[in-house]
């Protein structure tokens, strides 16, 4: 373990994994799979159990706030895990001279993003500290949801199977990108614009279906490269990956281009990766492109049947290489 | 985005593949000089495209990975200055120096920041009056010009806290160190953007002095297997020569505008290379006319910690001088990962130990 914390530990690659393994999951006893919610019984329902902290920079980005995301975020975790949201709490932390307008303007877009997604904030708590003790604002939302029984094991990759095909909901690394633009870390303007969303609807759509969902995840911090290297980790399967079928925006291609960074790593705040069963594989498209938030939905590889917990990827080249978990730093406070 | 598509096609690079197949009589080894090939040619899985007879080797065009431990150590140093905002291109960051990097300094409180051009650092400059900024300048001719320009800039907004430690190198003569230790090769794939500014001039000495074969190459699958079946040709009618692939960017002459700002700014001296050496006349020092630029004449005395050995066991040099492959070394994937490199060629995602440690399974 590095003696001091750097920015590395939060880009959610090997770094964040060490650390929560080595710091927080041995202290806390935690042995199960990490998966985005716990699972947790009362009275014989289950529920599901997240929460999640936001400082992303700049707080007002294309597309979004930090408000919104702070709903959608902790929505989506719920959701991934074959939960319905119900309720959430949220903590701010505000730094001394912050404007209270904008306070307003954030508070305004977490009850757009509740009432679009149908829960509600019931619970929370204010902070206030000295300037430059935090940057602006820092929100923790915290959410809780009903499992789907049948749906309880969603996260845990325990249900994937050889042949089962994978699913990206839409083009990758919007929200890095747009969030980066508008920090005005990039010497030029582009017009791309988060796809921060709550995903709870579509996603209920689909297991309502009945829909043969092997497993599910949102593609925040790390992207798809590093949910797929999680996956294999806990499957033991490798996995097969077709770099030219996975949907990227040609905008942000360029900025990916110009600047070295592959989008496959990137967080996106409105995407999730599916694995479903090869006979559902079209009928969970279906109902994926009739979602406004899942209309560019594509399948994207396969999950084989060698047991090397490997990511092979056929480049758009033809060639073959193999996508490791992300190391280091892409892009710090894009959540 | 135009000209990515189109040299991204997998049926393009298959044509191209199969026209090196089908010509190829003997093994070949090429070096790619640059960095951004290395990180290219594995990104797009190209080993996996290529028949058998054809064996690439990684050179000395990773500008992090070349840089010294003596760099590293001045800059954390540097770093720990008070009033000091030190500005670095983000590898540079994580690469180890003796005992700490940049990024163990920024962790432990030293302003360390990213950025994407020298002239950031001038406008963080403007910005900071009472502070004093630092900028790493490393990298080759692609990277100089930019640094030239920051200078330059400074120079004439008489902005008095901006300087820069220049690591500035070029690559002409570090392709003949690598000719000259005798590693066996038939033919450079040379630096695209190097060349942009350069031209491809600067390479015309590598067929005629040392009758190997130089093909400029542009960074997307078509061009680099393309640039390779320049090379077959070439080596097959015995006929080496400088070519340009590149030739949408690229031309002999290059971009003069460009070179003019560097001999304004810089000017030749001798550089130390990570692997290879000190080199004669392979690096670029400030121009004692923007001596007031030059940090190593603003902090001098201060170097950091004694140049201390690298890692003995780490064979990052001999990598660099395409002596042996990233997985001939014991630290590689063991000791040595992204997240806690021993030496910088695992740092930079241009670097051969990173590329092997990212995108192949066998490395």
């Amino acid at each position: 373990m590095h003696k001091h914390i750097t920015l590395g530990h939060g880009s959610g690659g090997k770094l964040t994994s060490d650390l929560v393994k080595g710091i927080f999951a041995s202290a806390f006893g935690m042995n199960g799979p990490l998966t985005d919610s716990a699972i947790t019984g009362a009275r014989g329902e289950e529920v599901a159990f997240t929460t999640d902290s936001y400082v992303v920079d700049p707080i007002f980005f294309p597309g979004g706030d930090i408000g919104k995301l702070a709903v959608c975020g902790t929505v989506n975790d719920l959701a991934v895990a074959g939960a319905v949201p119900l309720s959430l709490a949220a903590s701010f932390i505000i730094e001394e001279g912050f404007e209270t307008g904008k306070l307003e303007t954030i508070a305004g877009s977490m009850a757009a993003a509740c009432l679009e997604a149908g829960v509600k904030i019931v619970t929370g708590d204010t902070k206030v500290v000295e300037k430059g003790k935090c940057d602006e604002v820092f929100i923790t939302t915290t959410g809780i949801g009903l499992v789907r029984p049948e749906y309880r094991d969603i996260g845990t990759g325990r249900m994937v199977a050889p042949g089962d095909i994978l699913i990206v909901s839409g083009p990758l690394g919007n929200h890095s990108i747009a969030v980066t633009a508008a920090r005005k870390q990039l010497s030029f303007v582009t017009d791309i614009v988060s796809d921060c969303a709550p995903l709870n609807k579509m996603i209920g759509r689909l297991l309502d279906a009945g829909a043969g969902i092997r497993f599910m995840r949102d593609l925040t911090r790390g992207g798809l490269a590093t949910v797929l290297n999680e996956l294999a980790e806990m499957t033991g399967f490798d996995i097969y990956l077709e770099e030219p079928k996975i949907p990227v925006d040609e905008p942000v291609k360029g900025v990916c281009e110009m600047l070295g960074f592959d989008p496959l790593y990137l967080a996106n705040e409105g995407k999730i990766l599916l694995v479903v069963s090869q006979t559902d594989a079209t009928g969970a498209i279906g109902i994926l492109r009739s979602d406004p938030y899942g209309k560019n939905a594509s399948v994207a590889g396969h999950i084989k049947d060698t047991r090397g917990k490997t990511v092979e990827m056929k480049t758009a080249a033809g060639g073959t290489r193999i996508l490791n978990q992300l190391s280091g730093v892409q892009l710090p406070r894009i959540c | 985005m135009k000209f990515i598509s189109e040299y991204r096609d997998s049926r393009s690079a298959e044509a191209v593949a199969n026209a090196i197949r089908h010509e190829a009589r003997r093994n070949y080894t090429f070096m790619e000089v640059c960095g951004g090939h290395t990180a290219a040619i594995h990104r797009f899985g190209i080993p996996s495209i290529l028949p058998p007879e054809i064996k690439l080797l990684s050179g000395p065009g990773c500008p992090v990975c070349v840089t010294p431990l003596g760099y590293v150590n001045k800059a954390v140093a540097l770093s720990l200055e008070r009033d000091v905002i030190i500005t670095s291109f983000g590898d540079l960051i994580r690469v180890p120096g003796s005992s700490s990097s940049l990024w163990d300094a920024k962790a432990s409180g030293a302003d360390v920041r990213i950025v994407i051009s020298a002239l950031d650092a001038v406008d963080l400059a403007a910005a900071n009056p009472d502070k004093k900024v630092v900028f790493m300048g490393i990298g080759f001719e692609t990277t100089a010009p930019g640094t030239a320009a920051a200078i330059n800039r400074a120079a004439g907004e008489d902005l008095k806290n901006f300087c820069v430690l220049s690591g500035h190198k070029i690559m002409p003569p570090a392709m003949e160190a690598v000719i000259r230790e005798g590693t066996a090769i038939d033919g450079f794939i040379c630096p695209g953007h190097v060349a942009t500014i350069t031209g491809s001039s600067v390479f015309d000495f590598i067929p005629r002095k040392y009758g190997l074969g130089c093909v400029v190459s542009g960074f997307e699958p078509a061009d680099i297997l393309l640039s390779i079946l320049m090379l077959v040709r070439q080596v097959n009618s015995s006929a080496p020569a400088c070519e340009i692939e590149y030739s949408r960017v690229v031309t002999a002459e290059g971009n003069l505008k460009a070179k003019a700002l560097m001999n304004k700014v810089f000017q030749p001296e001798d550089s130390e290379w990570r692997g290879l050496g000190n080199i004669s006349l392979s690096g670029l020092g400030i121009h004692d006319a923007f001596r007031y630029y030059d940090a190593s004449v603003l902090f001098d005395g201060l170097t950091g910690e004694e140049e201390g050995e690298e890692n003995p066991s780490c064979l990052c040099g001999e990598v660099l001088r395409g002596r042996k492959r990233p997985s001939d070394c014991r630290l590689f994937a063991k000791s040595c990962t992204p997240e806690n490199p021993a030496g910088a060629c695992m740092v930079s995602s241009e670097g051969a130990c990173n590329a092997f440690y990212r995108f192949k399974k066998d490395a």
